[in-house]
């Protein structure tokens, strides 16, 4: 129960952070770090020019964002499966040992 | 400058650094990489029940990789969860899972890169883990509570990987005011971004191992490094 119970502020500490990071910036565009990151290089070098280009990119934001929601999800996948998987097994030992009792 | 369309990520872009320090990090992390293809052969050899968790860590580095979070800085980052695994199978293992997610995102995603990959990988797949795993170490030598212990490791671990990132920036476009100021304007967009995001992975790999340790003792005690971790 104890676990539980520090699990849980956990959670509510990782939320909060977050939604604090949002709160405190109205204003922001919150871009992506390497986005500003090509505005420093065009700052400090200008003449660069990128040598190599992606192979492929999405074709839209939309695109982009579903394959990002399918890597999230894969990865859900497999750690939901892997909890619940656990939690079975956890039940059915629970099970043989109160049968032996 | 050339803006490529759509790039968002928080590695190193596509062609954003010059062929030869490309090269170099290219050569720096591959033996590396062939060390972590060994120790997956060994640790999963050793012990049959590690294959689940390294699909786990390897999982939980491809859910932290795709959410890309807001920071107190006004921009967005994500973290890496490297730390996870470190500290449950070792740093060298991690480097391998590291190179499949950055291989993901480099060809679906355009985030990343296949000329900047060495780089990449040497930040988040060697050095984060690495560092991770030593601060874990060095925290247990101490007889930290392990709560803190897996806190700072898995922070630092993320945070020192974007530090490397601006490094290699640094190196890589000293410009004329050389490489210290570089290291200090791409410090600001991707290590300052990142602390808060940092601390955030740090919680949430407390949180995670809290549940392995929960419905998955019997595994995570059967790990040469997993024997360490209690729990009431």
């Amino acid at each position: 129960m104890k676990t539980r119970r520090t699990n849980i502020i956990l959670l509510v500490v990782f939320l909060g952070l977050i939604l604090f990071s949002l709160g405190i910036n109205k204003g922001a565009e919150f871009a992506g770090a390497d986005e500003q990151a090509e505005e420093v290089i065009a700052q400090i070098n200008p003449d660069y020019e990128p040598w190599f280009n992606p192979l492929w990119e999405p074709p839209s934001g939309e695109i982009e964002s579903l394959l990002f929601a399918v890597q999230a999800a894969l990865g859900c996948g497999f750690i939901c499966f892997y909890f619940g998987y656990k939690y079975g097994q956890k039940g059915k030992t629970a099970e043989v040992s109160s049968e032996r009792n | 400058m050339t803006v490529t369309g759509i790039i968002v990520g928080m590695h190193i872009m596509e062609g954003f650094l010059p062929v030869g320090w490309a090269a170099f990090w290219l050569l720096a992390a591959l033996p590396f990489v062939i060390i972590s293809i060994r120790a997956i052969d060994r640790l999963v050899k050793d012990n049959s029940k590690a294959l689940l968790l390294l699909g786990f860590a390897g999982a939980f580095t491809f859910v932290l990789s795709a959410l890309k979070l807001p920071s107190v800085t006004g921009s967005c980052s994500h973290p890496t969860g490297m730390g996870l695994g470190a500290i449950l199978l070792g740093p060298a293992v991690m480097v391998a899972v590291a190179v499949i997610v950055l291989l993901f995102q480099a060809l679906l995603l355009a985030h990343g890169g296949i000329t900047t990959l060495g780089a990449n990988v040497f930040s988040m797949g060697i050095v984060g883990p690495f560092v991770s795993y030593g601060i874990y170490v060095l925290c247990q030598k101490t007889k930290m509570h392990q709560g803190v212990a897996v806190f700072l490791a898995a922070t630092l671990g993320s945070l020192a990987t974007y530090v490397l990132t601006a490094l290699q920036l640094a190196l890589a476009h000293p410009g004329v005011d050389g490489v210290m100021v570089s290291f200090a304007k791409f410090s600001t967009v991707f290590a300052v971004t990142q602390v808060p995001i940092s601390i955030a992975e740090g919680i949430l790999t407390i949180l995670v191992i809290n549940l392995l340790l929960t419905y998955s003792r019997e595994e995570i005690h059967s790990l040469r490094l997993g024997k360490s971790l209690g729990g009431e």
